[in-house]
């Protein structure tokens, strides 16, 4: 075995040894935070759909002053939250694909829709079991709301607001 | 982590998510790829031993690599299918080093002197590596969660004080090399205190999960440090009694300060009060300093590590070390091309300082470098783990790696006084190599549970959509 040999070998066993600690360590640097993957997708599409609707309110005529722009929970759990009524129309209940989700075991899954025609807001009942009241009355029907008017559901109660 | 990003809002802004929502791939196939280049540097380091120490390609090279190829394939199978979440680059750094060490003890083994004659330490070692391989496939596969272990706390605890005190018995117990830390039965022979470390961490954690809160809150504060109240001060003083029972009767300096320093680690993690670690430092010194004052073992080695090269120092191994890595130099001899058999016991505690004169500070500092790696990876599980058991757990481990390697390597560097502990995966030795596989076991059980996306749970059920609450008057 010549000299030159052994100090090939030698010098190549070391570059091994190092690439090996190289090699783990580029794993755990690509791996340092894990990876965005699921949730990612689901983002990505998130974004892409926000972006499609800040298109659309774009084209849309510009609310006048003095129109309601939200829903507001003056009372029960959730009191204090604030949604939007731009991605009207808004659905209220406990399920999770409700805009307006209530925590509130008076409220069914999909109680009660909030949505527009015109100028006007309605709000109207879809099935639920304990009801919803404008003012003290149970609806049967869509019924018109403008600011200020008390929606009852289970125990929260909804509001319009500027 | 991602728990406070999925609590139900109706103002999620559209697009921003939940936050911090991060999920681990599995990386299965990294991890195959770093099991391959950790297999060359194991096969490599195997061949070129032998190409250095006889001029040709060892012989059973194929047979060597394969039997290796096969158990390291063995465990990765085993991870894809039990665990197929955890951590990727652990089994390969594991791997590397085993590899690398059975190529050293082989080395040694091929030396003409120093070492027992017509012994064959490494064909031992693989047959113990074999074993440890079995262990940790067995713990991966019957331990399909680790928090089961917690029920275990006190049954581990007080199977850890047994074997511990095991080697004292008479019959059993032997003395090798100064320590009484071994026990035979009959032709096996092993070291109860490597298994003792594995339950000793279950213990700890399963103890610390449930009183932290006593030992983290209750105190008061002196000089900017809280210290503990007085009647919490009853663990910690029942572990520096035993760590200190087996410095005085079984003259194991290493494990000793390996099990205080284990428990110290542990408390502090799981109470984040730096109080526990200046009560556990000052009691370090005074156990210390009993030690060293009262038994002779202690003494010879302080002064072996001030003054190795003095007339009659006992350090006789130390200073061969020394000579070796220096004459390894930057980057080293070349493999079978230095004279490690001229320590005794250049196989076992002292093979970092073989690995030094052969592979030179290059190696050394890889392979320290890769022991880091592990015991980062442990910590990381901890963090990422969503159970405190299991942080604890993780961290436990990860410590006992840490607290291994800087005992021995800062022992044969003469950075602190020598004691005897093996280096993980490297040095010769059947019941640390089982007990360090079964602990990688633990540590990918506990890893595959922290990386794991959590499962989701939707704030409804699909089949609540037709349940809902009628108010009965």
């Amino acid at each position: 075995m010549s000299e030159l040999t052994l100090v090939l070998i030698r010098f190549g066993y070391l570059a091994v040894l190092w690439i090996f600690v190289l090699s783990a360590v580029s794993v755990i640097r690509s791996d340092m935070f894990g990876a965005r993957v699921a949730r990612d997708q689901g983002r990505v599409q998130e974004r892409r759909s926000a972006k499609a609707a800040s298109k659309a309110r774009a084209k849309a005529p510009k609310p006048r002053r003095g129109d309601p722009t939200a829903v507001v929970i003056v009372e029960g759990g959730n009191s204090g939250e604030l949604v939007p009524l731009a991605a009207a129309p808004l659905l209220i209940g406990r399920g999770s694909d409700a805009a307006i989700r209530l925590d509130d075991d008076y409220v069914s899954t999909r109680h009660a829709r909030i949505a527009s025609s015109g100028d006007q807001w309605y709000v109207e009942d879809l099935g639920s079991t304990n009801g919803t009241y404008v003012g003290s009355s149970r609806i049967t029907q869509a019924t018109a709301i403008s600011l200020g008017t008390q929606i009852r559901i289970g125990k929260t109660i909804l509001e319009l607001r500027k | 982590m991602s728990r406070a990003g999925r609590t139900p809002t109706t103002k999620r802004a559209p697009g921003a998510g939940p936050l911090m929502e991060l999920v681990h791939r599995r990386r299965r196939g990294a991890e195959l790829y770093l099991l391959v280049l950790s297999l060359v540097v194991g096969v490599g380091a195997y061949a070129a031993v032998g190409l250095g120490v006889n001029g040709q390609v060892p012989a059973d090279l194929v047979k060597h690599g394969a039997w290796l190829a096969a158990l390291v394939v063995a465990a990765h199978v085993t991870i894809r299918y039990k665990a197929e979440y955890a951590d990727p680059v652990v089994l390969p750094i594991v791997s590397a080093l085993n590899g690398l060490g059975l190529a050293m003890i082989h080395r040694i083994d091929l030396a003409p002197t120093g070492h027992p004659v017509g012994s064959n330490f490494a064909a031992s070692q693989l047959v113990w590596m074999t074993l440890g391989v079995l262990g940790f496939i067995t713990v991966l596969t019957s331990l399909r969660d680790h928090r089961r272990l917690q029920s275990f706390t006190y049954t581990a605890g007080l199977a850890a004080i047994v074997l511990l005190l095991l080697p004292l018995l008479p019959g059993i117990g032997k003395t090798v090399n100064g320590a009484r830390i071994w026990i035979h039965l009959g032709p096996m022979s092993f070291q109860p205190g490597e298994i003792a470390k594995v339950l000793l961490v279950i213990a700890f954690a399963g103890y610390l999960v449930l009183h932290r809160d006593a030992l983290a809150l209750a105190g008061r504060r002196v000089l900017f440090v809280d210290l503990p109240r007085g009647r919490d001060l009853g663990p910690i003083l029942a572990m520096w009694l035993v760590s200190l029972g087996i410095l005085v009767f079984q003259n194991d300096l290493g494990s000793s300060l390996m099990f205080f320093g284990l428990f110290l680690v542990m408390l502090y993690v799981s109470t984040e009060r730096p109080g526990w670690l200046v009560v556990g430092g000052v009691l370090f010194a005074v156990g210390a300093y009993a030690g060293y004052v009262t038994t002779a073992h202690v003494q010879a080695r302080v002064h072996g590590w001030l003054d190795p090269f003095g007339k009659d120092s006992p350090s006789y191994q130390l200073v061969q070390a020394m000579y070796g890595m220096a004459w390894g130099g930057l980057t080293g001899r070349g493999l079978g091309q230095g004279s490690p058999q001229t320590t005794p016991i250049s196989w076992s505690d002292f093979i970092l300082p073989s690995l030094g004169e052969e592979l030179g500070l290059t190696g050394v500092i890889a392979i320290i470098l890769l022991y880091a790696l592990l015991v980062e990876r442990g910590l990381r599980t901890a963090l990422i783990c969503r159970d405190n058991f299991g942080k604890l757990v993780a961290a436990g481990l990860a410590t006992v790696f840490a607290l291994q390697v800087f005992v021995v390597v800062g022992g044969v560097t003469r950075l602190i006084p020598l004691t005897g502990l093996t280096t993980p995966f490297l040095s010769q030795g059947g019941s640390s190599l089982v007990a360090n596989w079964v602990i990688v076991a633990l540590l990918l059980r506990v890893s595959d549970a922290a990386r794991r996306p959590p499962p989701e749970f939707s704030d409804q059920p699909a089949d609540m959509d037709s349940t809902q609450v009628v108010m009965m008057r």
